[in-house]
């Protein structure tokens, strides 16, 4: 009994003005420092760096560390290669975000009708989303080949026009693209899947009551009611796209034909590891982490002004 | 029910089957593919079934390229990073779900903020920190810079607050101090979404790319997509070679996969959800 009641008495202490049970801030200050050393080691610091070294000439080939400004950004924004890169990463992501977003949309309504094996259908469309990049590219190369590849045999035995795919400076960053959306897109699939069927049956039914078209249903009732996850989903896509990497290095390791597949990416990964400029590098690095910022922010904004107008 | 199955379904059905078809052909192609021999690649028309079932390529892979060696080191450093990884979410998700301390939100935001900087920003910093240690090609150099991910710890956050408060007040009034409430309630009442985590980061680490690309030189600590990405300049497009590989690398994925499904896509819906 008064071992019960001497535990029970609690030893609090103040911080900043709040009270705090000590054996809790104790707890919690043994529990979280490895994760806090991982976030300053692996996150805070290389962070810090990345700004402080895009203002020197950091290489790594000729060991200079000097400071030089705007340097780096002034040669970037005069580089061709680098625009090009750009250009690549935007045409890439935009018609990726459009091409994922309708068509996964699409099919998550589909999958959520009364049909058949439905199970398996989910499972089909999920399952290159767990398989390995370089292992599915692999066999995305062959499918590419302008000579024994399935794509052009197919094509040239129903008489249509074959391509070159990834050997043409038209064609590469459009295969790459299909490559992807044929990865990703069971991803979203599920995402959107599981918001249709948190949607209240009873909303629907009272809908077809009142007489309302299947499209009347799909526009009025289930899209509006998507649009959190159909916002997380762009939000997501459009950070992931632009960190798309390993299948543009596996497919076409030099940046395919006239440098024609390379995304801002690749552009990093050559200027840093191929050419040994770090400097430079970390100054696309901070130009490649504004435009994702820039591009989540107004994306948020645009949402919330979307939210607003429709109640 | 049964008047809207026999209205809608049917035109729905065989286009989702025809698109499933179409994800689901690539894998086909591989698995038929990695038997065929050379003549039965460059054969036109094209041959859709080899020509024997013979497992010439699959050995030939291992004599092409240090096959096991990669396998192992994938195994290896995607084991070490999951035990690593689970252990700093579950102690940080634990903390911020159950303990009161001064800074939490601040560290919650922080962690959340993490997520926004894609690792690629912070490549190059890492890349030289690592080799100021002296640890490019090491097991350690691979490992370690992998071992954070927000991810999990939201993920486990998420379950561990859906535990009834009851379970912890009971677990004080027996005197349990809040290491062995983790240790003895969390732990215990989380084995399925803990298991969820450790798949996702077992899986996250077993295609990871870019990170083992920069950080290996030698051909002995390359992880299986490393080495399999060698292996296209190498084999110089010995595509039914490749595709023997690439059933190596995908198969015991795909397995996994069709066993823990369920918990797969339960887990993207729930953090994706919340997010």
């Amino acid at each position: 009994m008064r071992e019960k009641s001497s535990a029970m008495r609690i030893h609090r202490v103040t911080i900043l003005g709040k009270r705090y049970e000590s054996a809790q801030v104790r707890a919690a200050a043994v529990l979280l420092l490895p994760t806090l050393i991982a976030i300053i080691l692996l996150f805070l610091i290389p962070v810090v760096q990345v700004v402080a070294y895009s203002f020197t000439n950091y290489n790594l080939t000729t060991g200079m560390k000097a400071y030089n400004g705007l340097a780096n950004y002034e040669y970037l924004f005069t580089d061709d290669r680098f625009f090009k890169a750009i250009r690549n990463t935007f045409t890439f992501a935009t018609l990726k975000l459009v091409i994922d977003t309708s068509l996964a949309l699409a099919i998550a309504l589909m999958l959520d009708s009364a049909i058949p094996l439905k199970k398996y259908l989910r499972s089909a469309y999920f399952a290159p989303v767990v398989v390995p990049v370089v292992a599915s590219s692999l066999i995305w190369i062959w499918f590419f080949d302008p000579g024994i590849g399935p794509f052009n045999q197919i094509l040239s035995a129903l008489g249509l026009p074959t391509s070159e795919w990834l050997y043409h400076e038209d064609t590469a960053l459009l295969s790459i693209l299909m490559f992807s959306i044929w990865k990703g897109l069971g991803y979203n699939v599920v995402l959107f899947l599981a918001g249709l069927q948190n949607i209240p049956t009873s909303y629907i039914e009272a809908a077809q009551v009142d007489g309302a078209k299947a499209y009347q249903v799909l526009f009025k009732i289930k899209l509006p009611l998507l649009r959190p996850i159909i916002s997380f989903v762009l939000m997501i896509g459009i950070i992931n796209t632009f960190k798309v990497f390993a299948e543009v290095n596996v497919m076409t390791p030099k940046g395919g034909p006239l440098y024609s597949t390379a995304l801002m990416v690749n552009y990093i990964y050559d200027t840093a590891f191929t050419s040994g400029r770090m400097g430079r590098a970390c100054s696309a690095s901070i130009i490649l982490f504004l435009i994702i910022f820039a591009l989540t922010i107004i994306q948020t904004k645009l949402d919330a002004r979307k939210t607003i107008s429709l109640e | 029910m049964a008047k809207k199955l026999k209205r809608m379904s049917i035109p729905i059905f065989l286009i989702l089957l025809l698109g499933s078809i179409a994800m689901i052909f690539p894998f086909v192609w591989m698995i038929l593919s990695a038997f065929k021999t050379v003549p039965d690649v460059y054969a036109y028309p094209p041959k859709w079934l080899p020509s024997s079932w013979k497992f010439n390529n699959y050995v030939k892979v291992f004599q092409m390229i240090p096959f096991a060696k990669y396998y192992f080191n994938s195994i290896f450093t995607s084991t070490v990073q999951t035990a690593i990884q689970l252990f700093l979410s579950v102690t940080a998700a634990y903390a911020l779900v159950v303990l009161d301390f001064p800074g939490k939100k601040f560290l919650l935001s922080l962690i959340r903020s993490t997520m926004f900087v894609p690792i690629v920003v912070t490549l190059i910093p890492l890349y030289l920190l690592v080799s100021k240690a002296k640890m490019i090609d090491t097991y350690a150099g691979i490992i370690l810079p992998q071992v954070f991910a927000a991810f999990t710890i939201f993920l486990l956050v998420s379950f561990f607050s859906t535990i009834p408060q009851i379970l912890y007040d009971s677990a004080k009034l027996d005197g349990c101090g809040y290491y062995r409430i983790l240790s003895e309630v969390v732990i215990p009442n989380s084995k399925s979404p803990i298991s969820t985590a450790m798949l996702f980061s077992f899986l996250g680490h077993w295609k990871s790319y870019t990170w083992p690309l920069i950080v290996t030189n030698k051909a002995t600590y390359r992880t299986l997509p490393i080495g399999m990405k060698y292996l296209v300049q190498e084999s110089s497009s010995e595509y039914q070679i490749m595709m023997a590989a690439s059933v190596m690398a995908i198969l015991p994925v795909l397995i996994v996969y069709l066993f823990f499904e369920k918990q797969l896509v339960k887990s993207i819906t729930l953090t994706g959800l919340k997010a």
